[in-house]
């Protein structure tokens, strides 16, 4: 491990960069291709880059099992809650026009409150999978 | 010239599946998957889906690529010699892939504006969603908003997705040599390493005994 300096250091210089273009594709999904799906495969593409670099143990004190696991389920509540708020604003389940007066605001909302989910539990998912596989021992030792 | 990239595409795209079918290493046959990905990809480009492109450039060549190199690292590089000859699987995957091909006659022609897909709800996407949603990129008001049951539900078929594999992952693998037989403990018992098969019976799963490794058993005793 210790002798492998070009792919240590390339790794330290492009994962901020993976980081935030994972944000970019997350938030500039509302006007080019990306969203919630592939920002939150590449978000964890770029912790995956780290524990393939730098090992899976130093990779799980920056990002323990534990939050990827509550990750990886407080999208999906992040997805359905604000399918309930807006049922408790008066609207339809997902309506999210009546989030904001003015409803196109609403949608805007909405669908950056619903994407967020969807990169949060993909994010966690990848990572938590990741981490089964990764951490399972081979069968003969 | 687009129909040169298409069949460039396509093209690749044969060569890498018939190399993967070819291949006997399964560290390349999993890079091929990648690169089919990749290709898959460039395809849905052309197709002008983008955003099916991008998730299947970062899903199919990204993430499942490394999660089956995790994979490897647990069973090994190297395929197992058949056991049987694969003639009924072949004789099923070519009558499946004809009667697909049949299939393909009734799809309507790609692009054609009378498709049924484009007379549906397809035109009040198109034309309202700029007034009812207010963002550009129809795809995402389609998947964030018209269709946001969908999504929830992919969302959490998702999250289901990891509760299966982590049910699985944790049983963790199993001690195979008490639950064989007999013979087995007593090997484990005096110290015995059980690897004349080699790497071949190191890179043997725990899930269920194979038949060499029976006889190994039996030859053991």
């Amino acid at each position: 491990m210790d002798d492998r300096v070009i792919l240590r250091v390339g790794a330290k210089i492009l994962i901020p960069f993976i980081l935030v273009f994972a944000l970019y594709v997350q938030f500039h999904g509302d006007y080019g291709p990306g969203g919630g799906f592939q920002a939150g495969v590449i978000f964890a593409a770029g912790f995956v880059l780290y524990a393939l670099i730098y090992g899976l143990e130093n990779v799980k004190k920056v990002l323990p099992p534990q939050a990827v696991y509550i990750c990886s389920a407080l999208g999906v509540l992040l997805y359905a809650g604000v399918g309930y708020v807006t049922m408790a604003l008066g609207g339809n389940f997902l309506d999210y026009g009546v989030l904001a007066h003015d409803p196109e605001h609403g949608q805007h909302y909405g669908i950056l409150l619903v994407e967020l989910g969807v990169l949060i539990t993909v994010f966690g998912v990848m990572v938590a999978v990741f981490y089964a596989f990764a951490g399972r021992r081979r069968a003969d030792t | 010239m687009v129909e040169f990239v298409d069949i460039a595409l396509l093209v690749l795209l044969g060569i890498t599946a018939f190399s993967i079918l070819r291949q006997k290493n399964l560290f390349a046959a999993v890079m091929m998957a990648g690169i089919y990905s990749l290709l898959s990809a460039g395809l849905f480009v052309v197709m002008d889906a983008v955003d099916v492109a991008f998730t299947e450039a970062a899903v199919g060549a990204g993430i499942s690529t490394i999660l089956m190199l995790g994979t490897l690292a647990l069973v090994g590089h190297s395929e197992h010699q058949p056991q049987h000859r694969p003639i009924l699987p072949l004789f099923v995957v070519i009558l499946t892939g004809a009667v697909l091909v049949y299939g393909t006659l009734d799809i309507p022609q790609f692009g054609d504006a009378s498709n049924p897909a484009h007379h549906h709800v397809a035109p009040h996407y198109l034309e309202e969603s700029e007034h009812e949603i207010g963002i550009p990129n129809v795809v995402t008001s389609v998947l964030a908003s018209y269709r946001g049951y969908d999504t929830m539900g992919e969302t959490t078929v998702i999250f289901a997705a990891l509760v299966g594999v982590l049910l699985l992952l944790s049983l963790g693998p199993r001690p195979r040599r008490v639950v064989s037989n007999g013979q087995r403990i007593s090997d484990t018992d005096s110290g015995k390493p059980v690897s004349e098969g080699g790497v071949e019976e190191a890179q043997e799963d725990t899930l269920q005994i194979s038949p060499e490794e029976k006889t190994l058993g039996d030859t053991n005793g």
